[in-house]
């Protein structure tokens, strides 16, 4: 953390986004999270993102369980909703809150070790129920809190900071995502905001659950060699499968590609996310094609980045309950609560 | 782009916008921490190294400095840098003990023509080493312009004095008073190693317009007039008074009519405002007066009744001027009178050598103007120099006592038997300022405030006498405020690029958004490649080499910088850090005893 505020001096000609508002805008509060710690980069690739796509921050929710990553919804978009909950239980509250307001765009910020121990159930079935949110995994493989421990995701003989080898094999939260049923899975790296940022944008706007697995090496506790979650190793192992480029709903795809070359996906709201095959043998949008090049390419030690999987075609939640279609808090009182009799009657009905 | 060389001190001078554009290069952020720190003596003394004349230049100076401070970059206005130097001047304690002592006599006898600031400046850096000066003056008190043409409700006489005794009185110095050079010949042929021509631009220039001649006894030449004011030869002046021209000496002019019981002054100025040679400041506090500055009227004849001047005919102007701000047509639109009692011409002034006889080796241009090397001042005869106005034309106090440490070291030289030319270049010393985890050894935390006005006496008190200083002056208090404004420009951001590791903390963090992580390219493609907009393209860019997990570059703008050391405290590897820079432009007493190699302190 730093003793000094970000002042509030900008420069004076930073771009302003359709709502004539700069990057600063944007932002949250100041770090307290170590000097170079990825979470923070994270963080810098969301603001840009949401900046990006002129959305109001009022228009967002962030919610996070417990752990460094946890921590960084109070770094970015600074006037938005947000609710803090216990370890592992975001999905949860993030279910919730979806539920009485479908209209807002819902950013969970989660790591390993809130995602893939404690939160294991919550995150596998808030999945299942395809709940429309952006499900952000800060992956550092250990538990930086408490000083170090391997985390469930946590490489096969990696080593911790004092030579430590890990013994038990790593949860991998992407292809667990997809075996569950995720419709948006992609994996990148806190240290490439260029690949990061249009998936962000990306995850933001697809309809159901975007889960997003972010390597972000802890500088403190996991940025050692040895260790398979560092900036180098990550550098070296770092193997872009597609790369994705967001397209917002007023431009021609065309001018920007070659016939062939990109395969575009509309997103529900009009806009496109445009994939680019780095790796020819790879498919995003067929399921079983892409758990096996990534169990493949795991084994092979590959860190395979870019949007893993994309489906726009399944319903999410709202649409699977077959729920109202207007925000809980835009329903008058008498029609949300029908009162003692019309109680009376529903209940009547289980007697 | 190849990496930056940030070993050649300009790279950092010029991140040091204050300090680069003053032609004495005096380390302002230096004595502003100084002064922030309650140090007026330490600042006062900083700040003499230099510019020789805190005290005066505090009150009077061009300022050069203020336009270039990077504040305005990010805020309207800059930091009142001159005005912050009178406050070391104002509070300092005893420094005597602190002023250098002339040596005994090395035998070198120097001769300096003029007691104005250059000469002053040259003897300043020669009498410490031992040099014999002597100074002739022709006018019966030392100074200059400095006296004579800066009115004492700007400039007080105890100031002026202090500064210039601390000079002459280290010894070894004779001030001949009232002794006028009539011919270099003369001086040459007495027993001096080398002679110094300090004597300014004394000549204010005509306006031969009709009726010049007949109403000459109410038609006064600015520079003289102003020299008669401060000698007590003239101290009266007609109701409506015209002042023609509209630089630094014509606001003097019309604030000193005021004094001597005008009561309608008009500044005549032929071309609209942005073409107005006064400072800004000078104008401000010009117009705070009530002095009308009246624009678009070209002089066209003094016009007499029954043999007295009764006013001026002017022309109405109107220009056309294009996108960039030149006049592209000039119109005459039709005529006016002015009534005027006096009128007071300030429309430049020239140096003029009629006592340096032509056939002495010393060589003169198309233009009167003597042939001075712009380095060593020497002059075409070796062993005669020459600086201030009398070596390129009229510009400043701070130029001249810039022209007097170059000349000082080349005079040294001379008697040295040394090359003039073979001189000591600048110097650097880097210091990090790193005091514990997030502490550093400046303030670093932006400040918001807007610039602090200056109290002026009253407009009621101030014309009751001729004397009476205007500005009050910051008080410590005040000070303490405006020394917040200062973004520490001299504390540099010193990158190591094999310590990155690419985290990006510092890109994220920096609030101005001068980072920028990228694939490396020619500077007019870098430029479009940054974070924000880089189009000071006077400001270089800094880019590091190859950084080693990618091979792409660190690139920082300087442009905006605010120097608030978060991209250091965010950095995990301690690849940035923020370094005190400190220029090292050398002095007649470095060339002297050369201080031992520079090294940079990692």
């Amino acid at each position: 953390m730093s003793f000094i505020k970000k002042p509030a001096v900008r420069h004076p000609k930073l771009p302003l986004n359709e709502l004539g508002l700069t990057v600063r805008d944007y932002e949250g509060g100041m770090s307290t999270l170590c000097a170079g710690c990825g979470h923070d980069a994270i963080t810098g690739a969301i603001v840009e993102a949401a900046w990006g796509l002129s959305i109001p921050t009022h228009r967002f929710a962030k919610l996070s369980g417990i752990g460094c990553s946890s921590k960084t919804p109070a770094y970015f978009l600074r006037d938005s909703h947000g609710l803090n909950s216990c370890h592992g239980r975001m999905p949860s509250i993030a279910t919730g809150a979806n539920s009485a307001n479908r209209d807002l765009y819902y950013i969970g910020v989660s790591g390993d070790g809130d995602s893939l121990s404690i939160g294991m159930g919550q995150f596998a079935h808030a999945i299942r129920r395809n709940l429309n949110m952006t499900y952000i995994i800060e992956n550092n493989g250990v538990y930086g809190l408490t000083k170090g421990q391997f985390s469930a995701a946590a490489d096969r003989g990696s080593k911790a900071k004092k030579g430590e080898v890990n013994l038990q094999p790593a949860i991998d939260p992407c292809s667990t995502a997809i075996t569950l049923g995720a419709t948006f899975v992609a994996r990148s790296f806190s240290g490439d905001k260029a690949q990061l940022v249009p998936i962000l944008k990306a995850a933001f706007n697809h309809r159901g659950f975007a889960m997003v697995d972010v390597i972000s090496p802890c500088v403190t506790f996991n940025d050692h060699e040895g260790s398979t979650r560092s900036y180098k190793y990550s550098r070296d192992h770092f193997a872009p499968a597609i790369m994705a480029d967001f397209v917002p709903p007023a431009e021609d795809i065309k001018a920007r590609y070659e016939e062939g070359e990109a395969m575009p996906v509309e997103l529900h709201d009009g806009s496109r996310i445009v994939l680019r095959k780095i790796d020819k043998d790879y498919d995003p949008t067929d399921r079983v094609n892409a758990v096996s090049n990534l169990m493949r390419n795991n084994d092979a030690g590959e860190i395979t980045t870019g949007i893993l999987y994309l489906d726009e075609s399944q319903p999410e939640m709202h649409e699977v309950n077959n729920t109202t279609a207007t925000p809980l808090i835009d329903i008058p009182y008498s029609k949300l609560n029908p009162g003692n009799d019309m109680l009376r009657k529903i209940q009547s009905r289980y007697r | 782009m190849r990496p930056t060389d940030t070993a050649n001190p300009e790279y950092f001078h010029k991140v040091v916008d204050c300090q680069y554009a003053c032609p004495a290069h005096t380390d302002v952020p230096g004595y502003i921490r100084h002064i922030a720190q309650g140090e007026f003596t330490e600042a006062y003394m900083l700040n003499r190294k230099s510019n020789v004349f805190p005290g005066i230049l505090g009150r009077v100076c061009d300022r050069p400095c203020e336009p270039a401070c990077r504040r305005v970059r990010v805020e309207e206005k800059p930091v009142a840098i001159c005005r912050l130097k009178r406050v070391a001047a104002d509070n300092r304690g005893d420094i005597s003990a602190l002023l250098p002592k002339a040596p005994a006599s090395n035998g070198k006898k120097v001769a300096l023509v003029g007691a104005g600031c250059a000469s002053l400046a040259v003897a300043n850096d020669l009498l410490p080493l031992g040099y014999e000066c002597t100074i002739f003056e022709k006018l019966d008190v030392s100074g200059g312009l400095m006296r004579s043409n800066i009115p004492s409700f700007r400039l007080p006489h105890d100031v002026l004095n202090e500064e210039i005794d601390n000079i002459i009185n280290m010894g070894n110095c004779e001030v001949k008073l009232g002794n006028g050079i009539s011919s270099m010949r003369n001086l040459l042929e007495q027993n001096f190693d080398a002679v110094f021509v300090g004597t300014g631009a004394p000549r204010g220039k005509e306006l031969d317009l009709p009726g010049r001649q007949e109403a000459d006894a109410n038609i006064h030449i600015g520079i003289d007039w102003l020299e008669s004011v401060a000698f007590d030869h003239i101290e009266s002046i007609g109701k409506n008074v015209l002042i023609i021209g509209v630089g630094n000496t014509a606001m003097d002019c019309c604030r000193t009519s005021l004094r001597l019981g005008a009561k309608d002054v008009k500044v005549m100025a032929r071309k609209p405002r942005e073409f107005f040679k006064a400072s800004a400041w000078e104008l401000e506090d010009a117009e705070e007066e009530n002095v009308e500055i009246v624009i678009n009227h070209s002089p066209k004849a003094f016009v007499l009744e029954s043999g007295k001047l009764v006013g001026m005919q002017f022309e109405l102007m109107e220009y056309d001027v294009d996108e960039k701000g030149r006049i592209v047509d000039t119109r005459v639109t039709g005529e006016k009178f002015l009534p005027a009692d006096d009128v007071i011409l300030a429309i430049g002034q020239e140096n003029a050598f009629p006592w340096i006889e032509r056939d002495l080796g010393i060589e003169f241009d198309k233009w009167e103007v003597p042939v001075v090397n712009e380095k060593t001042h020497e002059s075409t005869l070796e062993g005669v120099f020459f600086g201030g106005d009398a070596a390129f034309g009229p510009k400043n106090i701070i130029w001249a006592v810039e022209h007097g440490h170059q000349a000082a070291i080349s005079i040294h030289k001379y008697c040295q038997g040394e090359d003039v030319s073979d001189r000591l270049p600048d110097g650097q010393t880097l210091a990090s300022t790193k005091m514990g985890i997030h502490e550093w050894s400046y303030s670093n935390d932006f400040d918001g405030s807007t610039r602090t006005i200056m109290p002026h006496v009253s407009l009621k008190e101030r014309f009751q006498k001729l004397n009476i200083e205007v500005e009050l002056g910051f008080s410590p208090e005040l000070a303490a405020e405006e020394v917040e404004r200062c973004l520490n420009c001299d504390i540099q951001t010193v990158f190591t690029d094999k310590l990155c590791i690419e985290c990006d903390a510092c890109v994220d963090v920096c609030p101005v958004d001068c980072l920028t992580i990228t694939a490396n390219g020619d500077e007019a493609d870098l430029r479009t490649r940054l974070t924000a907009p880089a189009e000071n393209t006077e400001q270089d860019l800094f880019v590091s080499g190859a950084l080693p997990q990618t091979g792409r570059v660190m690139v920082k703008d300087e442009d905006v910088c605010v120097h608030c050391g978060l991209c250091a405290e965010r950095c995990p590897t301690a690849a940035w850090d923020m370094q005190k820079f400190t220029l090292h432009h050398p002095h007649a007493i470095d060339e002297a005893a050369p201080p031992p190699e520079q090294k940079e302190v990692a």
